[in-house]
């Protein structure tokens, strides 16, 4: 067999088992991003997905429960009520009027349970350092996923 | 000191038009004065952007609050070291702050190499100007970080405004590494500038020969040295000081910075082969093309905002220039690279599978794999949005599946490329270099599994660090052992004689024993354990071998913030290691707060403890304790990485001659023989 060849089944085999590891990588671990204003509007189905939605803490919203967070997250006027009941503390960041991101799933009366969540102040800053590569400040809570 | 500033650039921005346009008629007409007052221009602009970029630095350290980006990111108690970090905090500043260092660049390039080189260095010298311009077109028109605050009168005229005081850098960045991280980052992505302008002159001048790549090679490495320490103090950053117990999250701001990295070392690898072989040249011109087009992409992600990530900057209008520039360089690589294609004609095919070149190319394919599957992980949203309709991210867990196999691929990669033959390795040299090691790391393995250890990947970083260590020690022994007993030196001075006759040779195994440390250090990552619990005065908690006791608690109003404050004694068996101090502060000034990690490093584990606040339910403070095993060795690595990337920067100390001998120890066959190696072009790295 020539080198060339060989070197070509070679490569084929690295490709497609990457390929395939990279195929269960999403699968494991793909989120759709809705709006608030979509949530209500999903199927059985979308129910099922792991989903991430984004928005602003609504003032005076926040409520301290035993085992979980109550806020209520507000984007272009709709609303959305959500527990957030991931084991990570909730970041600095996470107060009244911050823009935050959230990951979980939709309940079928409306509330969404995240398991994940991510703040950023909505403060004079820029969210970042000067345009660096590195991770900043806002999400603790996502962190270990 | 604004005006000056501001027309520093703007005739910095006229001077590059000059040296631009003055550098393509010089190529036409071939005049040499023309060549020379092109050349002079280009490094009159860089001068002046040193002027800018002084005069912001000046407006800044004299708190100067009616600049708007003055007031945005300082105030008069921040310590003038912060003062001056402050100039890259924001998105003008730190294009200003690019261009600055790009300048460094393209003076030093211009300067060292002016009146050498006559047929390429005009065309370096037009593509190089040609990337500032760019960056002088966002600094003077786009994002100019010389504009004055100012409101608009109720006659309708324009008045100033003076801050009394400023709004204070984002505490955050308050921290020394912040203030060296974006510097080093930065010079790594100007730095690939230089690599790139030189391939893109040779190709557009079809300059004869590998010379561009000697001439390159030093500027890139210097490049790609930076960008990984850059990387490197990013992810200690995040350890640090964000408190969440890790240091990599494969967030897009992250991924911008380590694609470029990939690409740049995939290059620095395969250039050894076209300067050897004659090989893989239109690959090299590619590779160094996508490097430089990554870091501008890199850049456009972070300042964009067209990836969803909490660290990147504001949205901006500033994408679509982005983007444009993008475009215009690749149009102008594909059409170059098509013109020219025959001047990039292979002198040499793969002859075996088992060979230098062959490693190099798996070593290549490899890094280009993971840089695309890190690109297309980081713009999942946007790809699925096109093909899908709706948007889709993917996590860690897609990135790790793919990468930690790739990573080990490398590692063994690592280990076995640079002691192969070109051409074709016969079985016995691969027994004679590669048993023992191998030999070891699989014993190695075997301890490991019968210790307890069931993670594969674990088992099998281990097994791959033992045997690229032994490797590269042995290569070390046999070259020492030939010099010290020609020289009746010891082993020691025949180490350093030897890495000295052939620094890039050596400085390579350097580098690779530093990656083998990290490899190391991350694959600790698969022990990590954390606990959280409310820990009152007096409360104790066990993670691993170590027992924590709350000792107190106090909170204490300073100046400038208020802090809440655990004291934990650390004890294990008994003993008392030492105290921790998890902190939380909060700067009313500007309602931020901030988590101050406590963490207490050895090389077998971090004990990272962190302060999360009260319990909402029963107000007791809460303790997140996090036992990170092997972190340290990834700091290490990267130390050993930046000392093995010096060694190979210092020139030879030797002619060749000498250095032929001495460094084929593994092919010669009895070790003491005079004879030269049989195979002229084994000495791989130089």
């Amino acid at each position: 067999m020539k080198a060339k060849t060989k070197f070509g089944i070679g490569i084929g085999i690295i490709l497609v088992s990457l390929s395939a590891l990279a195929w269960m990588g999403a699968k494991q671990s793909q989120t759709y991003y809705h709006t608030v204003a979509e949530i209500s509007t999903l199927n059985a189905a979308a129910l099922q997905q792991r989903i991430r939605v984004g928005g602003d803490v609504a003032a005076g919203s926040i409520q301290h429960l035993p085992g979980r967070v109550d806020f209520i997250l507000k984007e272009e006027g709709k609303t959305l009520p959500v527990s957030y009941v991931g084991s990570d503390p909730l970041p600095d960041t996470f107060k009244d009027g911050a823009q935050c991101l959230i990951e979980g799933h939709a309940m079928p009366d409306g509330r969404f349970v995240a398991e994940q969540l991510q703040a950023k102040c909505a403060s004079k800053y820029e969210a970042a350092p000067g345009g660096t590569e590195s991770s900043q400040p806002a999400s603790s809570a996502e962190r270990k996923s | 000191m604004d005006l000056f500033g501001s027309f520093a650039l703007l005739l910095a921005f006229l001077c590059g038009l000059y040296a631009f346009g003055g550098g393509i008629a010089a190529i036409i007409t071939r005049r040499p004065l023309l060549i020379k007052s092109a050349r002079h221009a280009g490094m009159a602009v860089c001068v002046l952007i040193w002027l800018g970029f002084g005069s912001l630095a000046y407006l800044f350290l004299t708190d100067n609050f009616s600049m708007a980006y003055v007031v945005e990111h300082s105030n008069r108690t921040l310590p003038a070291f912060f003062k001056f970090a402050a100039i890259w905090a924001g998105q003008q500043g730190s294009l200003l702050f690019w261009s600055f260092l790009l300048s460094i660049y393209i003076f030093s390039v211009l300067f060292t190499y002016r009146g050498k080189h006559p047929e390429l260095m005009p065309y370096v010298g037009v593509v190089l100007v040609g990337v500032q311009l760019f960056f002088l077109t966002l600094n003077n028109f786009i994002a100019s970080p010389f504009q004055i605050l100012g409101s608009a009168a109720p006659s309708g005229a324009l008045q100033w405004i003076l801050r009394a005081d400023g709004n204070g850098l984002n505490p955050l960045l308050q921290y020394p590494e912040m203030v060296i991280h974006p510097p080093i980052l930065y010079s790594g992505y100007t730095g690939f500038t230089i690599p790139f302008a030189f391939a893109l002159a040779a190709l557009l001048g079809r300059y004869p020969g590998e010379k561009w790549i000697h001439l390159t090679r030093r500027w890139t490495m210097i490049a790609w040295g930076f960008q990984g320490v850059g990387i490197l103090l990013g992810a200690h950053w995040a350890y640090a000081v964000l408190g969440w117990g890790g240091y990599w999250m494969w967030d897009p701001v992250e991924n911008a910075s380590l694609m470029p990295w990939l690409t740049g070392t995939a290059f620095l690898h395969s250039v050894m082969m076209q300067e050897k072989r004659g090989m893989m040249r239109v690959w090299n011109v590619w590779l160094v093309f996508t490097t430089f087009l990554l870091t501008i992409f890199g850049t456009f992600l972070t300042r964009s905002g067209v990836v969803n990530s909490v660290h990147a900057f504001a949205q901006s209008r500033i994408g679509p220039w982005f983007l444009g520039f993008i475009g215009l360089v690749l149009l102008v690589c594909c059409v170059s690279f098509w013109r020219n294609r025959d001047y990039l004609r292979s002198d040499n095919t793969l002859d075996s599978l088992v060979s230098r070149e062959s490693s190099f190319l798996f070593n290549n394919l490899i890094l280009l794999v993971a840089c695309v599957a890190v690109i297309s992980g980081t713009l999942f949203p946007v790809l699925s949005e096109w093909v899908r309709g709706t948007k889709i991210s993917v996590g860690v867990p897609f990135f790790n599946l793919i990468n930690l196999p790739i990573g080990l691929f490398l590692l063994f990669l690592t280990g076995v490329g640079p002691l192969l033959a070109w051409r074709k390795t016969s079985l016995a040299s691969l027994r004679k270099n590669f048993g023992g090691p191998l030999l070891m790391g699989l014993v190695a393995g075997v301890v490991g599994r019968a210790l307890g250890l069931r993670n594969v990947y674990v088992t099998t970083c281990l097994i791959l660090s033992v045997f690229v260590t032994l490797t590269i020690l042995l290569e070390f022994y046999r070259g020492a052992r030939v010099i010290a007993a020609r020289g009746n030196c010891n082993l020691l001075s025949g180490v350093a004689q030897l890495t000295m006759r052939n620094t890039r040779r050596y400085g390579g195994y350097v580098v690779h024993f530093g990656i083998v440390l990290i490899f190391i250090g991350i694959s600790g990552t698969a022990f990590n354990q954390d606990k959280q619990a409310e820990m009152p005065p007096g409360a104790q908690m066990q993670i691993g071998s170590y027992r924590l006791t709350h000792q107190s608690f106090d909170s204490t109003e300073l100046p400038n913030y208020t802090s809440e404050r655990a004291t934990l004694a650390v004890d294990r068996g008994g003993k008392q290691i030492i105290m921790l101090y998890p902190e939380k502060r909060f700067y009313p000034s500007n309602q931020e707060s901030g988590t101050m990690v406590a963490i207490y490093s050895t090389l077998k584990e971090d004990l990272y403890v962190v302060y999360a606040g009260h319990s909402p339910e029963t107000q007791q403070p809460v303790i997140h304790a996090y036992l990170n095993p092997l972190v340290k060795w990834i700091w290490l690595g990267g130390a050993i990485v930046v000392l093995g990337t010096l060694l190979a920067l210092v020139p030879n100390r030797q002619p060749l001659l000498a250095l032929r001998t001495a460094a084929e120890p593994s092919r010669a066959a009895p070790l003491l023989s005079p004879a030269p190696a049989p195979v002229p072009h084994y000495d791989g790295h130089d």
